[in-house]
């Protein structure tokens, strides 16, 4: 197990210098120059011709971008490899300080996203497999085959209309922090959580359930049914287990993509976080910001990658010794 | 049908290897596929889409971009169905327009990250050894980003905004779930004797690829492209909500629900009804997808 794990870290380190590259030559190599960008959209009028090459070249110089793209790359991973971001050069501050600023607030509410999406779809999915054909199976597996469908930032806007302007139960939009003021801050949060997680109990139900409903069918359980053993222990120890493998290994892409629906979350009911972070940098051009946030997003998927391969292991003991 | 013989070749039932022709392979798709409500509704629904993106022009009188600021943000009426939206365009007409932009953005991204990711899955499962180790870490690294937030990247990296940008962000997206589909399926198609027969008989590494492994993992590759497509769809219109995606004033349903969002306490039905839009398509490619693995899934064989 030991050596699984480190085998796993090791290949979790891979992946993230090869994001770091990826996200480094999508910023640079894709068209676009960005010291007239930048200098276009510091001066707000949109045009990008107003510098004399000369002027042109003393920014591109002063910014960086006048050097070789290899030695761009190694100036940005040793900064990182000091703890440093660099500095944005759309609102001139130190981007590790914007991060900080943001990143608790993403947290906070994509844990939310995780934990209520995964935990109510999981439960959703065994239920409808125990008791495949009763009328809750059918509801619950047709709003599934529903919320698979919903464009997130739809289902935000549609909440927003019924629940807060019609009924007046939460607020429209904005964000408080639970740090600062908890009791306001759940009321600020369900809307939001409650757009995200639908798709994901979607998902998990749809997957537990098909996952749980291959296992039954196995020889194992039949064995264990012919044994004479209760009910419970066949549901719990026999199933459960082996239908929750392909679950686990699900995780790492369900928190992906809950992660992808916070930035619509955040741009719908205004929450300053990591992904209007990110937009705002893509609309700024801020070249710095965006390859810091992504690599910061690559970064959590990595890492719950990792700790989903890990508990993969522990589940199926085959997987260790590949 | 009549009940005569039909004997099926290996063309039939999108290229699938037949067995012995007792009953066509057709007969026995289609009975699975338009059997059950759902997937007959999904049908309906692609069919009448596709339909609506072709005769776009002769389904309505309005213009689908002209401003017309004397008819802002009008309530629905039996000449605007829907109302206008705050450009004085008539929603519904945006709407119906908008199935193109849709369609054409779903096919052609789906078409370029199925042939791209098919083909890296089909090398990597077929030469194995450092290939596929190659291929896999490729794969790894594009999908340790969120897939929303690459495309967010290209497609805002690349200024403009154009349809082609966007398609290239969402096929580019697309390409690793794509290729590790491909490569599953075929390394487990490779599992099987009648690869092992071809291999015996002295057929080339080309030809397995080809005629063995390809034909086999292609039924699997028809179902993620119609899903591909739904997911297509739904990245488009969020990265036109962000105004990333597809720029005014074509009309992309994505961007309307943007737009809409301003008037939402006075005129809801235009962020309601092209997300709704949204829906439907996303909800009729889904269901002819599940259809079809169903249809041609071999362990229903004599089942259905």
């Amino acid at each position: 197990m030991t050596a699984y794990i480190i085998r796993r870290i090791l290949l979790g380190l891979l992946t993230l210098i090869l994001v770091t590259m990826l996200v480094f030559l999508l910023v640079r190599l894709l068209p676009g120059d960005p010291v007239m960008r930048y200098m276009a959209n510091f001066t707000g009028t949109g045009q990008q011709n107003i510098m004399t090459p000369e002027q042109h070249d003393a920014l591109a110089k002063e910014l960086g971008f006048d050097k070789p793209i290899v030695e761009q790359y190694w100036d940005w991973i040793r900064l990182l490899l000091k703890g440093d971001l660099g500095e944005s050069i759309g609102v001139q501050q130190p981007i590790a300080k914007l991060i900080s600023e943001v990143l608790p607030r993403t947290a906070y509410i994509g844990f939310l996203m995780f934990a209520v999406g995964t935990f109510g779809g999981i439960l959703a999915g065994i239920y409808c497999a125990l008791r495949r054909g009763s009328w809750l199976d059918n509801t619950i597996t047709t709003i599934a085959n529903i919320g698979m469908t919903v464009p997130v930032f739809w289902l935000g806007i549609l909440l927003i209309y019924f629940f807060s302007y019609k009924l007046g139960w939460f607020p429209m939009f904005g964000w408080v922090a639970p740090w600062d003021d908890f009791p306001k801050s759940c009321s600020y949060v369900v809307l939001p959580v409650a757009s995200v997680a639908l798709g994901g109990i979607a998902g998990m139900a749809r997957l537990t359930r098909s996952c749980m409903l291959e296992v039954m069918n196995t020889d194992y359980v039949r064995t264990a049914w012919a044994k004479g053993l209760r009910e419970r222990v066949i549901v719990f120890r026999h199933q459960l287990k082996n239908a929750m493998i392909p679950v686990v290994t699900s995780l790492g892409g369900t928190l992906a993509v809950i992660l992808g629906g916070s930035v619509f979350i955040e741009t719908v009911f205004s929450i300053p976080g990591m992904g209007r972070l990110m937009t705002q940098a893509i609309f700024d051009y801020d070249y710095q910001v965006v390859q810091a946030s992504t690599l910061i997003f690559g970064g959590i998927v990595i890492f719950s990658n990792l700790v989903v391969d890990i508990a993969w292991g522990w589940l199926d003991p085959r997987i260790r010794y590949e | 049908m009549p009940d005569k013989p039909v004997v099926s070749t290996p063309d039939d039932a999108m290229g699938m290897a037949v067995a012995p022709p007792r009953r066509s392979e057709w007969r026995r798709f289609a009975r699975v596929f338009f059997g059950r409500k759902l997937y007959l509704i999904g049908f309906i629904i692609v069919v009448i889409i596709i339909l609506t993106a072709i005769f776009a022009p002769l389904l309505t009188p309005y213009n689908p971009i002209q401003n017309d600021l004397t008819s802002r943000l009008l309530s629905p009426s039996s000449e605007h169905w829907l109302g206008t939206d705050s450009l004085g365009r008539d929603l519904l007409t945006r709407i119906i327009y908008g199935t193109q932009v849709s369609l054409i953005i779903g096919f052609s991204a789906v078409f370029a990250s199925a042939t791209i990711g098919a083909l890296m899955g089909l090398t990597a499962a077929h030469f194995g050894g450092w290939v596929f180790t190659l291929i896999m870490r490729i794969t790894d690294v594009l999908m340790a980003l969120p897939a929303i937030i690459l495309m967010m990247l290209i497609a805002g990296m690349m200024q403009g905004g154009g349809l082609w940008i966007v398609i290239f962000a969402l096929g580019f997206g697309g390409i690793a779930p794509m290729c590790r589909m491909m490569c599953g399926m075929a390394l487990s198609v490779k599992q099987n004797d009648y690869v092992m027969a071809g291999r015996a008989i002295g057929m080339s590494n080309w030809r397995i690829m080809t005629t063995q492994i390809f034909p086999n993992a292609f039924p699997p590759l028809i179902v993620a492209l119609t899903m591909g497509i739904g997911g297509v769809v739904l990245g488009e219109a969020g990265l036109s909500f962000l105004g990333i995606g597809v720029q005014a004033p074509t009309p992309s349903w994505g961007g309307m629900v943007m737009d809409g969002q301003r008037f939402l306490l006075t005129n809801p039905l235009l962020s309601f009804m092209p997300g709704l839009a949204i829906m439907l398509l996303v909800f009729g490619f889904n269901m002819v997808g599940d259809g079809i693995r169903d249809a041609i899934d071999p362990r229903l064989r004599g089942v259905i």
